[in-house]
């Protein structure tokens, strides 16, 4: 690999993830602390495309049993009836509540499927060393890492519900298994677009010019 | 010595890289306000802030106080057929907990409690000595978490989802709005604005030892 100047990995320079402390370790051993905070040196996030796989791959699966099973059961007068994500959008849209159903249209089903379908595309990226604007891809990590949080609107209106409609016989709300998957979803890819290094976008860049 | 940090560099220029691409290049010296952008991939790579640590204290301490009262009080209370329940923030957690889901009542207790509590607190405890030119021990490991906390945070995501439960149950029954919601609505901007006043490349200065 031909070494460029102006890469920072390129000349035995590692930027501390914690605190941004530019340092030089003179020793190669593996596991070098940060001189200023302490935190563990990495040119690289360790593993990042394997970890960052195996997190989406297990999001794509827990992401099944979310949208089949209840997120929540509404038992009014003895009927229950279990609400899927997608059944829970209906219900507001054929109440007329259009904005609310388009919040949680986009909070619950476009952001999550959207953050999956980014890192995949990252990840693929990456692997097949594209060169295509790679500015443009790094943004677009960006925006995924920053945009994930609000999926958990849906899981925070349950734990809302569940406290509130207590009324016995007349009416109560109930979690569902559906809502611990979505749950796990939104967890495991914050933790995947954290293990991704946007960094491996622009070392494919580097390694064509050679 | 077995590093040479980039104040230590023989030619006096002071290098720094970028985090999202890793480009090198020479630090900037920036004013008040001012910001240095990646050239190469447009991230943000430093900001000097230039508030003051009173500045910062002043708002977490607005926050801690009117997060006590959001938690304490009651967020929503529903009246139906004469009876009334009433909800906050705990009892949300609790209630999922007993019906069983206890992984969604760690999830919410971690992202709407935990962690917002906990970041406020971090910064007292690591600002507060600061002002006075001292460091408590393990400030820096505090520091740290509380760079680790930032994301788990979600308590504007909360209120966001507040809304569209009262939205959701304003046409089955009567729901009173309890003074923790404006508690809450009104931590929202000061967390914020803690966050943004926050210069971590200045504290991280700070809490170097001076050797």
């Amino acid at each position: 690999m031909k070494s460029n100047p102006n890469i920072a990995a390129h000349n035995g320079y590692l930027l501390c993830h914690t605190c941004h402390l530019l340092s030089r370790p003179e020793t190669r051993a593996h596991t070098i602390p940060c001189p200023r905070c302490g935190s563990r040196l990495h040119s690289r996030k360790p593993d990042s495309l394997a970890r960052t796989w195996a997190l989406t791959l297990t999001a794509y699966i827990l992401y099944i049993p979310a949208n089949l099973l209840p997120i929540m059961t509404v038992t009014m007068s003895g009927r229950g009836e279990p609400d899927t994500i997608f059944s829970g959008v209906k219900e507001l849209v054929l109440g007329g509540m259009w904005p609310l159903a388009l919040l949680i249209f986009f909070a619950s089903i476009t952001v999550p499927v959207l953050k999956l379908v980014v890192i995949t595309y990252l990840l693929l990226s990456v692997q097949f060393r594209s060169q295509w604007r790679p500015r443009e891809r790094t943004a677009l990590y960006r925006i995924t890492e920053s945009v994930g949080r609000w999926s958990m609107i849906d899981i925070f209106v349950i734990a809302i519900l569940v406290a509130l409609v207590k009324l016995g016989s007349l009416a109560t709300i109930e979690a569902g298994a559906g809502a611990v998957a979505f749950g796990g979803v939104v967890v495991i890819t914050m933790f995947a677009a954290m293990s991704f290094d946007p960094r491996l976008i622009w070392d494919a860049m580097e390694n064509h010019h050679e | 010595m077995p590093h040479l940090t980039n104040k230590q560099l023989d030619s006096g220029i002071t290098l720094t890289a970028c985090h999202d691409c890793d480009l090198l290049f020479p630090m900037p010296h920036l004013h008040k306000g001012e910001k240095a952008i990646c050239p190469r991939c447009g991230a943000l790579v430093l900001e000097r802030k230039g508030h003051s640590f009173d500045y910062s204290l002043a708002l977490a301490l607005t926050s801690l106080i009117l997060f006590t009262i959001a938690n304490i009080n009651t967020l929503l209370r529903m009246n139906v057929a004469g009876r009334s329940e009433s909800e906050n923030i705990i009892s949300g957690v609790y209630e999922l907990y007993t019906q069983g889901y206890w992984e969604i009542a760690a999830l919410v207790f971690v992202v709407s409690i935990f962690a917002p509590l906990l970041k406020i607190l971090c910064v007292f405890y690591v600002l507060a000595p600061l002002k006075f030119n001292a460091r408590l021990p393990y400030a820096k490991q505090v520091f740290r978490f509380f760079e680790v906390l930032h994301p788990w945070a979600m308590t504007e995501v909360y209120m966001l989802g507040i809304l569209v439960a009262l939205v959701k149950l304003a046409d089955l029954a009567t729901i009173n709005v309890g003074i923790a919601l404006y508690a809450f609505a009104a931590l929202i901007p000061f967390m914020a604005a803690t966050d943004a006043s926050l210069d971590d490349h200045e504290i991280w200065e700070r809490l170097e030892p001076s050797d």
